[in-house]
């Protein structure tokens, strides 16, 4: 029962977010602090990611091939498999979801333990007492800027995950740089990168409004934002890998 | 004028009003005295709007807040200052620009116009040379200022404080209060001031309203608190255990 009345008040939730914010230019201001924290400030860590990531994924895709212990001889396979894996799998799987799941991590425990905190110290109670709809101040801002700089930053990062495969290659020597980049551009297909982007906007929304909604309900003290933070970050997640399920069996 | 009629406030089976009918008189410093525990906090949060009451109603000027509508609330709470017990300052606004936040949001000033209007409000409170700190830079009783300029910074006709000298020294409290009192005079607005503390009520309580576990035990004027003394134990106790 508790899940089902936790779905109701979300979906209450999301109703006062996406009333029409009082003031357009505090919105706008808003909206451009949390783009720079959302955006700019996650861009280190997601480049370091997305570069080890996929040159781990070459290393064990190559090494997986040029074993022994498979099925089939290392003969049968041509190498270019390894771009092609890296490739496909950089934009239908790791770039979204390892990403999002990165940034669960990041901004989704940040905004719900600065939302947390701003309940807790009655910041909250203040919007209210002027007149403010404080559901969609203080979440609006986030959710609309999480939506413009997550998917740029799954984009950046699926480039970034072909790029560390590339580099792993020629640092490895597991295979030659034109094997990589043939295999890469054999395994094209369009419609994935539309699949990326769903994922992307769905994924992102998932961050924004989850760890608001958790950060807006903390009640408590110190003890209970923490909380809120690690709740957040664990149904973001949880939410995530069940949403690439779903878009997954949609659209493929 | 704000008038209860019949408030009840339920938190599941604890019944935490009960039946409170009360006046607040406009231009006048209203206290709501009573010990931990007995409602006050949340008689104000009900009066405020961030509590739902059970039942009965709170007048504003015979507007009953709980049935008005969505934007017709939010419009009776933009006339609605409060002080708050942590005082709630935005800390990631200067002091300036938590003063400022209720201009942006509220009035079409232009940015001079606003920061004279800031500045009005802070020397007001007698806050000078703080505009550019953040709240955690200040002290406790100059946040309590900052929250009081923050209220009254649109033309407010009702102000709210909860336990405003709560963590302060005495000294500081009389500051506070005597700043309370003066605004209140100076506007003319109806404040209610949720307290426990007895040398505030002598000091600057005219109408006092006394809760005593979740029901209104007593009201009346600051003259004639000493007669109902008499009459009224849980009164008596109160104010004998606060000095």
């Amino acid at each position: 029962m508790k899940i089902f009345s936790e779905i109701g008040r979300y979906i209450l939730f999301m109703q006062y977010v996406f009333k029409r914010p009082e003031r357009g230019r505090v919105f706008w201001s808003m909206l451009v602090r949390e783009m720079n924290l959302i955006g700019v400030d996650s861009l280190v860590v997601v480049i370091l990611i997305a570069i080890i990531t996929g040159a781990v994924t070459t290393v064990q895709t190559a090494s997986q091939l040029t074993s022994d212990a498979g099925i089939l001889p290392p003969s049968l396979f041509p190498m270019e498999i390894v771009g092609s894996v890296v490739g496909s799998s950089s934009v239908l799987e790791l770039a979204p979801t390892i990403t999002c799941l990165v940034l669960a991590g990041k901004i989704g425990a940040n905004i719900a333990s600065e939302i947390g905190n701003m309940q807790v110290s009655e910041q909250i109670d203040a919007y209210e007492v002027m007149g403010i709809n404080s559901i969609g101040f203080v979440s609006l801002p986030k959710i609309i800027a999480g939506m413009i700089m997550i998917p740029c930053l799954i984009i950046a990062s699926c480039f970034l995950l072909i790029l560390g495969g590339l580099i792993a290659a020629k640092l490895t020597g597991v295979m030659t740089m034109d094997e990589y980049v043939t295999g890469l551009r054999s395994s094209f297909v369009p419609h994935y990168a539309k699949v990326l982007m769903v994922k992307a906007f769905v994924f992102s929304f998932i961050i924004g409004s989850l760890s608001c909604f958790q950060g807006y309900y903390t009640k408590g003290g110190a003890l209970e934002v923490g909380e809120a933070g690690t709740k957040a970050v664990t149904k973001i997640c949880v939410m995530i890998l069940l949403f690439d399920l779903i878009v997954a069996k949609l659209l493929l | 004028m704000i008038q209860l009629q019949d408030l009840n406030k339920y938190f599941e089976e604890k019944h935490v009003l009960k039946n409170i009918n009360a006046s607040f008189l406009p231009g006048v410093a209203n206290l709501v005295i009573g010990a931990s525990g007995g409602g006050k906090s949340v008689l104000v949060k009900t009066m405020v709007g961030l509590e739902k009451p059970s039942s009965g109603s709170v007048l504003f000027e015979n507007r009953d807040y709980h049935t008005l509508e969505y934007e017709e609330q939010q419009k009776l709470r933009r006339e609605i200052g409060m002080l708050f017990q942590g005082t709630a300052l935005f800390d990631s606004l200067t002091v300036e620009e938590n003063v400022a936040f209720p201009l942006m949001m509220f009035s079409e000033m232009s940015k001079d116009e606003r920061r004279d209007r800031v500045n009005d409000c802070l020397s007001r409170v007698n806050l000078v040379n703080a505009n550019k700190k953040t709240p955690a830079e200040i002290s406790g009783g100059m946040k309590k200022r900052v929250g009081i300029a923050r209220a009254i910074a649109l033309n407010i006709k009702y102000l709210f404080c909860d336990e405003p000298n709560s963590g302060l020294d005495p000294l500081t409290s009389r500051v506070i209060d005597t700043l309370l009192i003066d605004i209140t005079k100076e506007f003319g607005i109806t404040t209610i001031i949720n307290s426990h503390d007895m040398k505030t009520v002598k000091d600057i309580g005219e109408h006092i309203v006394f809760m005593h576990l979740g029901e209104k035990w007593w009201e009346g004027s600051n003259s004639d608190l000493a007669k109902a003394q008499k009459s009224n134990k849980e009164l008596d106790a109160f104010v004998k255990a606060s000095f």
